[in-house]
């Protein structure tokens, strides 16, 4: 197997892994994004490198070319980058609301504060019990 | 006309969704929706019949002919699922204008239908496609929707749990983009009924395995199997109540179809027994599944997000269902996926109605509703019995013919779980119904009352049909029937 050779897979490969990585081990919301991009951008990096033909034209008509590349692969990629920029700008949109409504992009301290919420509401409910004892007590008295 | 109808299936909602915008009063663009859904589901409705009288339809998109132009094709099996996905969202949209009245602004609610109209684009596009890269696009376009349908809910929660489906969808959808650029490169083609015919030659491969690999994983990620399911949860529980019962009626089912449609249509079930321990990895996620995630249902305070667990509990008789790779289990498949689907858009439509009334889903709320609000509590009961299984009901004839097929198979020790795993349903609705009508109320108002009629209709069409289905088996098993002999003839 030609190791060198394929060398644009291995980049490939290897901003793939560096993007997943970002994104589950990045707290910041934004760098999460950011490591999401560079995933889909290996994507297209894969697609790309596999609608080359060593050699090969577009796939003009010409007695002068013999070898043509399918231009598919680049058409398709045309789409999925749109989906790309429409996806951060969605994600980035959100990260704005999540500022506004927790004050914070870092996971944890949203995680933090989603917990006391629940706790709050955990508490409610047993509150209410309490309530509901008592107000059968009272009915008694 | 008539030979256009596949592609007007996805036209009418695509070009329906801006025009929203453009028609801004919130009233109007309620009555706008709805229309734009009801011509969907009339399209759908014609489809199925051409489909069952005339067979496949094959329709080629700008009249480009198959390997190079993009396909639809409309056979049992999608035209089945168009069938539900579009009759969901047009009883959805009828309760939709009270509902969202109470829960989002007003300047929000012509956006509201415009993401909803283009999440309805997504997925029939999803089910009408031939086409693998198509799939990917139409995908994207309703999970982007529905990302924004769910952070439109009140709860800020809402936002953050937009955004973990957001990372987590476009990681299983890029998945799937690499699955089938592997396919591709294998292949040549994009089109699924070539890809049929191609792969085989192709099986012994590392790059068509790994393909398949990502393309399952990715699509397992949409459709929120077992340990893949952490998005699913605070995603229904946030969302507002039209856009709970509307995802949660079509989105993951849709996403089952393309699971079933790729390993049945375009590798083949041979494939997936013989190279893949598939089989034996969907009973094991699936069982986890839908044991771990029922005990979580137990647990929850919040009513949605109870409902919630309970449909990642349900997917996960439907991946079991798939696993057994027998007809039957295709069918008992295809079967929940209908069933499931009435289930769980009546009850989400019934808790939008107590969150019209209460303004909360939280399940103490609901203390001694039963009496205040007598309609819509019967329903989530109704709704409750059919999760449950019992005769008469949709849920039954879901667990039969899962039951029936195990039975066929011959596991045994799986049938007495999925028995066992029907007692903890039963367990989780028990606890509403102690909530509802064995504890006195909270909120004494006299403004507690059933919500109104536009949408204790809906949910009504919805009960009936829980139990129309349950006993007229007719239309839901004998279509399944019919998809899963052909799925398994190799016919696409």
């Amino acid at each position: 197997m030609n190791i060198l050779g394929l060398y644009n897979y291995w980049i490939v490969v290897v901003l793939m892994m560096i993007g997943f990585y970002v994104v589950i081990a990045h707290e910041n919301l934004i760098k999460k994004l950011v490591g999401l991009s560079i995933f889909q951008t290996s994507v297209f990096f894969f697609y790309i490198s596999m609608g080359k033909i060593s050699g090969a034209t577009a796939p003009i008509l010409d007695d002068k070319y013999q070898l043509y590349s399918n231009p598919l692969p680049h058409v398709l990629i045309l789409t999925a980058i749109v989906v790309g920029i429409a996806t951060t700008a969605m994600g980035l949109a959100l990260v704005v609301r999540i500022q506004e409504a927790y004050g914070s992009i870092e996971e944890h301290e949203i995680q933090a504060q989603d917990t006391q919420d629940q706790m709050e509401s955990q508490l409610e409910a047993y509150g209410f019990r309490k309530k509901h004892l008592l107000s059968i007590k009272n009915l008694d008295e | 006309m008539i030979e256009h109808l596949p592609i007007l299936q996805v036209l009418v909602p695509l070009l329906g969704a801006p025009l929203c915008i453009i028609v801004r009063n919130p009233r109007m663009v309620g009555l706008f929706a709805l229309s734009i859904s009801t011509i969907t589901f009339l399209v759908s409705c014609s489809l199925l019949q051409q489909v069952l009288q005339n067979g496949t339809i094959v329709y080629e998109l700008g009249g480009w002919a198959a390997p190079w132009g993009i396909e639809y094709r409309i056979d049992y099996l999608n035209s089945y699922l168009l069938l539900l996905v579009s009759a969901m969202s047009a009883i959805v949209l009828v309760a939709s204008q009270s509902s969202i009245s109470r829960e989002l602004p007003r300047n929000r609610h012509m956006l509201f239908y415009t993401a909803y109209l283009l999440c309805l684009t997504g997925l029939l596009g999803i089910l009408c496609t031939g086409d693998a890269f198509n799939v990917f696009v139409f995908l994207e376009i309703s999970s982007l929707s529905s990302y924004t349908l769910i952070a439109l809910g009140n709860d800020r929660r809402a936002l953050t749990a937009a955004y973990q489906y957001l990372i987590m969808g476009t990681i299983g959808a890029t998945f799937i983009i690499i699955g089938v650029g592997l396919m591709y490169m294998m292949t040549g083609t994009l089109n699924m009924y070539d890809l049929a015919q191609r792969l085989p030659e192709v099986h012994n491969s590392k790059t068509v395995l790994s393909a398949i690999g990502f393309f399952i994983v990715g699509v397992c990620l949409k459709l929120a199997l077992f340990p893949l399911h952490l998005w699913l949860p605070n995603a229904y529980a946030f969302a507002p109540s039209i856009a709970t019962a509307f995802l949660a009626a079509t989105s993951t089912k849709v996403a089952v179809y393309v699971l079933i449609r790729f390993i049945f249509s375009v590798v083949g079930p041979v494939f997936v027994d013989t190279v893949l321990p598939l089989q034996e990895i969907f009973v094991v996620l699936g069982v986890s599944g839908i044991f771990a995630t029922s005990i979580s249902a137990i647990y929850q305070l919040n009513i949605k997000r109870l409902f919630a667990y309970s449909s990642v509990a349900q997917i996960g008789y439907m991946i079991l269902a798939l696993a057994i790779g027998t007809p039957l289990g295709l069918t008992a498949t295809l079967i929940h996926l209908f069933n499931h689907a009435l289930i769980k858009a009546a009850l989400f439509l019934a808790i939008g109605g107590v969150v019209y009334r209460v303004g909360s889903a939280q399940l103490s709320h609901f203390a001694g509703l039963g009496r205040q609000m007598p309609w819509t509590m019967a329903a989530i009961v109704a709704g409750g019995l059919s999760l449950i299984g019992v005769p008469l009901t949709v849920g039954f004839v879901s667990k039969w013919y899962l039951v029936l097929a195990l039975l066929e198979k011959g596991w045994w020790p799986l049938t007495i779980l999925v028995l066992i795993s029907s007692l903890l349903a039963l367990i989780y609705v028990w606890r509403i119904v102690e909530w509802v009508y064995f504890s006195s109320p909270r909120i004494v108002l006299d403004e507690v009352k059933d919500p109104p009629l536009s949408q204790l209709v809906p949910i009504y069409i919805l009960v009936i049909a829980n139990f129309y289905f349950g006993i007229d088996t007719s239309l839901t098993v004998g279509i399944s029937k019919k998809a899963a002999e052909m799925l398994f003839g190799g016919v696409f």
